[in-house]
């Protein structure tokens, strides 16, 4: 039976150390009332489950294996960091649109308003 | 039923068209003199929204440019929220031309429509444009046609008349980007009844029209996307109205 491949011990300090910042940086954001929690959990999310899977090499070293990842185990790190900033980015994007349409009703909402005081003015 | 007995306005969305404005509204005026005309000038930076008003227009000046949709979905609130019963809309640039809107009100005003469309391609007089504009404006009216399962010839029409029914739709919800193609759609689906009446457009006369031969693609690839989900859309009007 060939073994499986290992997770670095470097490589899983350096992960775990990164993604530890990265939840200590949103969590002090949503701290100071700089991030809406409904914006940051998502975030705290890829943190925390970074952190897990760096911290906890067996568990990295098995899912890579079932995931067929045969030479560097941390790809798998790579693979989940990325989907969740796909899923960050769709995210805002939903965010974005639901902004820019509240902004076409607000933009409408006042000119028409102001079109009826210059006119009861008139 | 006659137009003189309804409460009747002209929506015309105007972006930078100082030097059309004022004749647009004077023709209007002159074609029916009971007929209110608001523009709506959609974040334009030089002076519509003056030139406007010194012809007796009601004027909403959007603060930012919304965009076709935007401004012309402000044009239909004003009309709905100042109670208006009968609704002509056309473009700010005098492609429109007033001595075409009795036949296109008259659908409307003989109850057999709700919305009726002035048609560039419905009747023989030829329109000139570039191919591929043509090919585009064909492929739209052909998946718009089966849509519907109507045939229109002409979805990107703005000179358009409309009653109150339509109206209160149009106010509640109405397309952003290329207003008219989804409008249509949005009209079927709502079962209001559609229908071409053919006209005939002048060129412009100052000014270009702010649709380009890159931007066309974009246009068609955008609102085929539009259509394409819409059809996967349950109620067309969004719940709670955004």
């Amino acid at each position: 039976m060939i073994l499986a491949a290992q997770t670095p011990l470097k490589v899983s300090l350096a992960a775990t150390a990164a993604s530890l910042v990265l939840v200590l940086v949103v969590f002090e954001l949503i701290r100071s009332r700089r991030l809406r929690e409904r914006y940051a959990l998502l975030w705290l999310l890829t943190g925390i489950v970074l952190v897990i899977l760096s911290a906890w090499r067996g568990g990295l070293n098995t899912i890579a294996a079932w995931l067929g990842v045969r030479g560097y185990p941390p790809a798998v790190l790579f693979a989940v960091g990325l989907l969740f900033v796909i899923l960050v980015l769709l995210h805002y994007s939903t965010v974005i649109s639901r902004l820019s349409d509240q902004n076409v009703v607000l933009a409408q909402r006042l000119a028409l308003l102001e079109t009826r005081l210059s006119e009861r003015e008139r | 039923m006659s137009a003189d007995a309804l409460k009747r306005i002209a929506i015309v969305p105007a972006y930078n068209e100082e030097r059309n404005v004022g004749r647009v509204i004077d023709e209007l005026r002159a074609f029916d003199p009971g007929l209110h005309v608001v523009i709506v000038s959609d974040g334009s930076l030089d002076r519509t929204a003056e030139v406007a008003l010194e012809h007796g227009a009601h004027v909403v000046k959007l603060p930012f440019n919304l965009g076709i949709g935007g401004a012309v979905q402000t044009g239909f609130r004003y009309a709905h929220e100042n109670g208006y019963e009968l609704v002509v809309r056309c473009d700010g640039d005098g492609q429109h031309d007033p001595s075409q809107l009795p036949k296109v009100l008259a659908p409307v005003l003989a109850g057999e429509a709700d919305i009726a469309v002035g048609s560039r391609f419905a009747g023989d007089e030829g329109y000139r444009s570039s191919a591929t504009r043509r090919v585009g404006i064909r492929l739209l009216a052909l998946i718009v046609s089966a849509i519907a399962r109507q045939r229109v010839t002409d979805t990107t029409s703005g000179f358009q008349a409309l009653n109150a029914k339509a109206l209160a739709l149009f106010a509640a919800d109405y397309p952003h980007d290329y207003p008219e193609v989804e409008g249509m759609v949005m009209t079927i689906k709502h079962r209001l009844r559609l229908c071409e009446v053919p006209v005939t457009m002048r060129e412009r006369e100052h000014g270009r029209s702010s649709i380009t031969a890159l931007r066309s693609f974009y246009y068609m690839a955008k609102v085929l996307l539009a259509l394409f989900v819409g059809l996967f859309r349950r109620s067309v009007v969004p719940a709670g109205g955004a």
